[in-house]
């Protein structure tokens, strides 16, 4: 198999991207995990957060599994958009693993600052030296790891490096609150040379504030009084 | 072939077991039922079955809602039952070790208000008049159908449900009930339902009303019990059945297959050519042969007239007081309730921070997929119950 005898990125483990984001996530919030799977995450936020959670999942089988673990998860298509999420209903939207893979990820990120104060994205990162060098010398396209895909038939439909990301969130007005590069397994926040030396990248983000027309203080405390809270019972 | 008595042994000891129609009195003077749209009525008789045991918490209880046309016979057969009667009609759900595991959960099921089947409709006597109701009974709501079952509940002894469920018109209860009683229920299990029946339900409606009225036996409602518009009743029944189906499980079951024929008759004669119409045929008949069609046209009109919104203010404003989680499913065939009406609920219970979770189930069976495909709810039912009853569990110790 060609695809073996090429550099595989490392996925990072589950378990420690679950917990850099766990780690990200203020007790209380309200969740939304785009791809939620069978609502691990979801259900270990609920727990150890005490965050009231929403899981979109399109596969049945991990939908049920995540109804299983008591978690409410929505049957939704991430390439149809979130319509049926209002604005601001939530404190974070997560997306794990999974922006390469949609059709649309510009509009993606779009919907996901409109759902939720804030962003969690983690995301490969194929301006990695070893990806680089491994065009370079074999001329071939890079595949992962976990997922050993070639090029015609690999879900990861968009290749991006963390130069590509930050150019993308300049244009869509989305602000980089923290930027933790992940290095062999491990986040390392301000690393040195990151965009050569990350797999994978957790980016925190958020929509940059518009100069607001009128802001009325009154209204943001009532609103903030009225948020709604999720998945509690 | 198994005899008689064999066969009634066997239905003893598989599923529920035999049941019984049970008959209660409720809303007995002076506490007659304050109806939705204005006016009283009372005594109302109940009739429903209960499967399974409660437990001393009375904290195990699931209701079913029942839809259109359906009773309170949801599971297992009646000891004097002959061979050919067919179970309840939700029986592969309800039993020992299935999805409503008779093992752990009292299930309930009764009869609406305004049916047929035993519990106080257009055709029950008037005590009043010794005479049938027919149309001097009162138009009826969802809300008020509600009314009586949320009266039947507390008539067990249960303060609140751990679940209710239902579809289609059984959906629409369920989302009353949150709306009405939103303390009364802990689960709440929509399935190709919606927050209000869509402009072509009424219009299928309304056909099925004008082939009742125009038949010369209907007599303006004053027909004999036993007589009635038999014609009227059975095209009714044929409409509403062919938008129960989808064009793909009508291809499926009959394709363009002829009945009784390999080539067209050529003759104007025989109303039966094809299959398909010898089945429509058939569940006009059959429908006939249980259905009063006052009944009919009360409890269509109560679907017509079910809105949440028009009656709350808006979904969320209907939705918002309830702690219950949401279990919500349409499926992509139906063009009835379409998956578009269930994603409207879905919006409005995340908006209000509802516990809520959706899928589009896939079926070829339109409507009527929620009676046909069982292992589907299974699949989804059994956890979202079981998580339901744990959290439930887990919220009496703590308090205690």
């Amino acid at each position: 198999m060609r695809a073996q005898r090429r550099y595989c990125m490392q996925d990072p483990s589950l378990e420690m991207t679950d917990r850099l984001l766990l780690e990200q996530i203020q007790h209380g919030s309200r969740v939304l995990d785009l791809g939620c799977g069978d609502g691990r995450l979801l259900a270990r936020l609920r727990e150890e957060r005490s965050a009231s959670v929403l899981g979109m999942e399109i596969d049945i089988t991990q939908h049920h599994a995540a109804i299983g673990r008591g978690v409410p998860v929505i049957q939704a298509d991430l390439d149809e958009g979130l319509q049926d999420i209002p604005d601001g209903a939530f404190d974070y939207v997560v997306l794990s693993q999974t922006l390469q893979q949609v059709l649309h990820p510009k509009q993606l990120l779009e919907e996901m600052v409109r759902v939720a104060k804030q962003a969690l994205v983690v995301v490969p990162n194929f301006g990695n030296w070893r990806i680089r060098l491994q065009v370079l010398k074999q001329g071939r396209a890079p595949v992962t790891e976990v997922l050993p895909y070639e090029w015609y038939n690999t879900p990861n439909l968009h290749l991006m490096s963390m130069h590509d990301f930050q150019d993308l969130m300049r244009l869509l007005g989305i602000e980089i609150l923290r930027e933790i590069p992940i290095i062999n397994h491990r986040a390392i926040e301000h690393a040195w040379l990151a965009n050569l030396r990350a797999q994978h990248v957790l980016y925190d983000l958020r929509r940059q504030e518009e100069p607001a027309e009128n802001p009325h203080h009154e209204n943001v405390v009532q609103r903030e009084h009225e948020s709604p809270q999720f998945g509690t019972s | 072939m198994a005899t008689q008595q064999e066969l009634s042994e066997i239905r003893q000891h598989s599923g529920v077991g035999f049941v019984e129609t049970k008959l209660v009195t409720l809303f007995a003077s002076p506490q007659y039922l304050k109806l939705s749209g204005g006016g009283e009525l009372g005594p109302i008789q109940v009739a429903y079955e209960t499967y399974g045991e409660l437990t001393p918490a009375k904290d195990n209880a699931i209701y079913i809602c029942h839809a259109l046309t359906g009773d309170a016979h949801a599971a297992g057969y009646y000891a004097d039952d002959d061979e050919k009667a067919k179970p309840g009609w939700w029986d592969d759900l309800i039993g020992p070790g299935k999805t409503l595991d008779t093992d752990k959960y009292f299930v309930i099921c009764a009869n609406v208000l305004g049916g047929c089947q035993g519990t106080t409709g257009p055709g029950s006597i008037n005590p009043q008049t010794n005479q049938p109701y027919r149309l001097g009974f009162p138009v009826i709501t969802v809300g008020d159908i509600i009314e009586v079952h949320s009266a039947l509940t507390t008539h067990l002894g249960i303060d609140q449900l751990l679940a209710v469920i239902g579809g289609s018109l059984g959906g629409m209860q369920v989302l009353e009930w949150a709306a009405r009683f939103p303390d009364q229920l802990r689960g709440a299990i929509c399935l190709a339902s919606a927050a209000q029946l869509s402009a072509q339900g009424i219009a299928f409606n309304a056909v099925g009303r004008r082939a009742i009225k125009t038949d010369p036996e209907y007599k303006s409602g004053e027909y004999e019990p036993g007589a009635g518009p038999r014609y009227g009743l059975a095209l009714a029944r044929m409409i509403a059945h062919i938008t129960y189906l989808s064009d793909q499980s009508i291809e499926m079951k009959f394709g363009r297959r002829l009945q009784d024929h390999d080539s067209f008759s050529y003759d104007s004669l025989p109303e039966v050519e094809f299959e398909v119409e010898s089945y429509l045929h058939y569940q006009g008949k059959r429908f006939v042969e249980r259905f009063d069609a006052n009944s009919y046209l009360y409890l269509t009109r109560a679907m017509d007239y079910f809105d949440l919104a028009e009656q709350y203010g808006s979904v969320v404003n209907a939705l918002k007081k309830t702690d219950a989680r949401f279990l919500i499913a349409s499926y992509d065939s139906d063009w009835l309730f379409t998956t578009t009406q269930s994603k409207e609920l879905v919006r409005a219970l995340i908006e209000c921070g509802k516990h809520v979770s959706f899928i589009e189930l896939k079926s070829p069976f339109g409507h009527d997929s929620f009676l046909i495909e069982i292992e589907q709810l299974q699949k989804m039912i059994t956890p979202f119950l079981e998580q339901a009853y744990q959290s439930c569990l887990l919220e009496s110790v703590q308090k205690s």
